[in-house]
C-alpha cells in the first residue's frame, strides 16, 4: 500500500505495541472457547482439578456419548431445525420482494412506506401488547408464535434494498420493461438470479437469530415436546436441572457407573452440549465470513 | 406493446404519480406480506398501548377495558422500586458505553494497522465469532467459568494469587459481569463497522502525511480516527436512543434471588409482573414509559449532535 519510506523508532515502537494489542485480544477470545472444545473431551476429574487447561487430558467422548443418546436435545434439534427452516423461509419471502419494491425510484409513495417501517425501529407497542396480540391471533403454543412475529426486520429491508438500489442498474429494468416483461417477470427471472450474495446474507443474518432465540419460546410455548435447542440448553446450563432425564445419564448406564458423581455426568455434558448446539453455525461461519461481513457494510453505508 | 414503449420514451421519475402507480401495480402487491406484517405485529400493539390507561380485561380485549387514567403510571412512580430499577438500568447502560462503545473503535483502527493479510484475517475471524453464539450459551460459559468451585477464571485470579469473588452472587459484580461478557461477545463484530468506514480512507492522505513527516499513531490520529467520527457519532446516537433498552433476554438468565438488587432492570420487571404475574395494564404502562424516554433521548440527542457535528440520524 503505502511505500513505507523508513520506518522510524517510534514507528516500530507503535507497530510492536498495536501487534501486542492485537495479540492480546486474540488470545483472550480465542482461549475460552479452545478451552470448551478441551473440557468437551477431557475427563472431568482433570477439568475440575485444572489440570486441563489448554489441550484435552485423559481423552474421553462420554460427554457427546451422553448428548448423543439423549432424547431431549435430539427433539430440541430437530424442533430448532424446522423453526429455523420455515422461519427463514417465512423471512425472505416477506424482506426481499419488499426490499426490491422499496429500491425502485419509480415507486410512489416508497418514502411513506419506508417511514412506516422506521418507525417501529425507535417506537413499538412493548412486551405485553404484542403478547396479547400473539394470543388474541391464537399463536400461542404453536410455532406461529416463533416466526410470525420475527418475520420481518427493519435493519435486513434496509440492507436488502441498498443492495437492489446500488447493484441492479436502472436500464435493466427499462429494458426488461421494453420487452413487455411485467414486474413479476423482472424480480423472480432477472433480478432474484443476480441477488444471490444479498439472498445468502439474508437467510443467514435470519437463519442464525432463529437458531439462537429462546425469548419467545420462554414466553409463548407451554408444550416442553415443541422446546426448540435453546430452551434445552436453557435447562440444562443455566437452571442446571441436571435431572436423570436431561442428562440422560439413567439411559446409559455404564457411563453413569464410571463416572464417580452426578456433578461430574453434569460437567461433561455441559461442553458437549456447547460444542454441539453451537457447531452448525460456527462451522459453516468462516466460509460465509465474506457475505456477513459485506451484509454489516452494506448495512452501514445507508443505516 | 405501443402502450409499453410509450411510456418507457419517458424517463423514470418523470411521470404523473397516478401513471407511476398504475405501472407499478405488481410493486404494491410486493410490499403487501411487510406491510402486513408491520400493521399486525407493530402497529396494532402500538394501538394495545392504550390498555396503560385502562385496567385490561381479557374477554373486553384493548378498546373494551374502562379507563383509568394514570392510575398505573402514579403507582410504578411511587412504588419502593422505582428509584433501584431506574437506576439499574442506567448504571448498566451507561457502564455498558463507557466500556462497550470505544473498544471496537480502538480494535478497528489497531486492525487497520496490521499489514500482515493472513494474521489480519485470522485474528478477524476468531474475534467477529463469538458475535455468533447464542445468549443462552453465553450464559452458560459465563455461569460455568465463574463457578466458584472449578470455574476457569476463577482459578486464573486465584493464580494471580487474588481472592475471587462470589461473582453470580454478590450484587456487587453483577454489572461488571454483564458488561465484561458482552464486551467479549460483541467488541470483535462491532469493529467491522469502523472497518468499512476506514476503507474508504483515500491512501493519498497518508502519503502527504508521511512526506510530511508523521509518524504512524499521528497518522492514525489525524487521518483515520477523524475519518470514521461520522461513523461513531451515528452510532452513539443510536445508543443513546436505547439508553433505557437494557434487554430481558441475558438478565433474565443471569438473574438469581441473590443478585436480584442490582440485576433488576426495567424490561425485567415488565417481563415478570406481565408475564409471571399476570399485571398487563400496569407493566404495559411500566414498557410505555420505558420507550417514551428512550424515543425522548433519540431525538435529542440528535438533536445535539445535529448542532455541534453536522452528524446525525435524520
Amino acid at each position: 500500500m503505502v511505500p513505507a519510506i523508513k520506518e522510524s523508532n517510534r514507528d516500530r515502537l507503535f507497530l510492536f505495541l498495536n501487534y501486542l494489542f492485537v495479540t492480546v485480544a486474540l488470545i483472550v477470545v480465542a482461549y475460552p472457547v479452545l478451552y470448551i472444545i478441551s473440557a468437551s473431551v477431557s475427563d472431568p476429574v482433570e477439568v475440575s482439578s485444572g489440570r486441563m487447561w489448554l489441550y484435552p487430558r485423559s481423552l474421553t467422548f462420554d460427554g457427546y456419548s451422553l448428548v448423543f443418546e439423549n432424547a431431549k436435545i435430539w427433539r430440541g434439534y430437530a424442533n430448532t431445525i424446522l423453526y429455523t427452516f420455515v422461519g427463514t423461509l417465512l423471512n425472505l419471502f416477506v424482506t426481499l420482494p419488499a426490499a426490491y419494491a422499496l429500491s425502485r425510484r419509480d415507486l410512489a409513495g416508497r418514502k411513506f412506506v419506508m417511514g412506516m417501517f422506521l418507525v417501529t425501529m425507535f417506537f413499538s407497542g412493548g412486551l405485553v401488547p404484542t403478547y396479547l396480540v400473539v394470543k388474541d391471533l391464537h399463536l400461542i403454543n404453536t410455532m406461529g408464535a416463533l416466526i410470525l412475529p420475527v418475520a420481518a426486520s427493519v435493519y435486513n429491508i434496509i440492507v436488502a434494498r441498498t443492495f437492489f438500489s446500488s447493484t441492479i442498474p436502472g436500464e435493466l429494468t427499462e429494458a426488461a420493461y421494453m420487452d413487455g416483461c411485467n414486474n413479476f417477470r423482472l424480480f423472480l427471472g432477472i433480478i432474484l438470479p443476480l441477488s444471490k450474495p444479498i439472498i445468502a446474507v439474508m437467510a443467514l443474518f435470519y437463519g442464525v437469530a432463529h437458531w439462537n432465540s429462546y425469548f419467545p419460546a420462554l414466553i409463548y410455548l407451554n408444550d416442553e415436546v415443541k422446546y426448540p435447542l435453546q430452551m434445552v440448553l436453557r435447562q440444562i446450563l443455566v437452571l442446571q436441572e441436571m435431572t436423570a432425564e436431561t442428562t440422560g445419564a439413567a439411559i446409559s448406564g455404564d457411563i453413569a457407573q464410571a463416572m464417580n458423581s452426578k456433578a461430574e455426568i453434569a460437567s461433561l455434558v455441559k461442553y458437549a452440549v456447547i460444542i454441539v448446539s453451537t457447531l452448525p453455525v460456527i462451522a459453516v461461519y468462516p466460509f460465509l465470513q465474506r457475505y456477513f461481513v459485506q451484509g454489516v457494510m452494506i448495512g452501514s453505508v445507508k443505516g | 406493446m405501443i402502450e409499453a414503449s410509450r411510456i418507457a420514451s419517458k424517463p423514470i421519475g418523470r411521470q404523473s404519480r397516478g401513471r407511476r402507480m398504475l405501472r407499478n401495480w405488481e410493486l404494491y402487491l410486493f410490499l403487501v406480506p411487510a406491510i402486513a406484517y408491520f400493521l399486525v405485529f407493530y402497529y396494532w400493539p402500538m394501538y394495545g398501548i392504550q390498555i396503560a390507561f385502562k385496567n385490561y380485561v381479557p374477554s373486553k380485549g384493548f378498546l373494551g377495558s374502562p379507563w383509568v387514567g394514570f392510575e398505573h403510571f402514579e403507582r410504578f412512580f411511587h412504588s419502593y422500586y422505582f428509584w433501584d430499577l431506574l437506576w439499574n438500568t442506567l448504571s448498566i447502560s451507561f457502564y455498558a458505553l463507557a466500556v462497550g462503545f470505544p473498544l471496537p473503535i480502538i480494535l478497528a483502527l489497531a486492525f487497520n494497522e496490521v499489514r500482515n493479510g493472513a494474521f489480519k484475517k485470522t485474528v478477524q475471524t476468531v474475534t467477529y465469532a463469538p458475535h455468533f453464539i447464542s445468549m443462552v450459551v453465553m450464559c452458560g460459559m459465563i455461569m460455568t467459568f465463574l463457578s466458584p468451585s472449578s470455574g476457569m477464571i476463577v482459578r486464573i485470579i486465584e493464580l494471580l494469587g487474588m481472592e475471587p469473588a462470589a461473582f453470580l452472587t454478590d450484587p456487587h459484580w453483577f454489572k461488571t459481569v454483564y458488561v465484561l461478557s458482552e464486551v467479549w461477545q460483541s467488541t470483535g463484530w462491532g469493529a467491522i463497522i469502523y472497518l468499512a468506514a476506514l476503507s474508504g480512507v483515500d491512501p493519498q492522505l497518508h502519503e502527504a502525511a508521511i512526506v510530511d513527516g508523521a509518524g504512524r499513531f499521528k497518522r492514525m490520529w489525524h487521518i483515520n480516527l477523524p475519518a470514521i467520527v461520522p461513523t461513531i457519532v451515528i452510532l452513539l446516537i443510536l445508543n443513546m436512543g436505547n439508553i433505557l433498552g437494557v434487554g430481558y433476554e441475558k438478565i433474565l438468565l443471569l438473574q438469581n434471588p441473590l443478585n436480584m438488587e442490582s440485576s433488576d432492570v426495567i424490561s425485567t420487571f415488565v417481563y415478570r409482573s406481565a408475564l409471571v404475574n399476570g399485571q398487563y395494564s400496569f407493566s404495559t404502562a411500566v414498557g410505555l414509559f420505558n420507550s417514551v424516554i428512550n424515543a425522548f433521548m433519540l431525538v435529542v440527542v440528535n438533536l445535539i449532535a445535529k448542532r455541534t457535528s453536522n452528524n446525525s440520524l435524520w
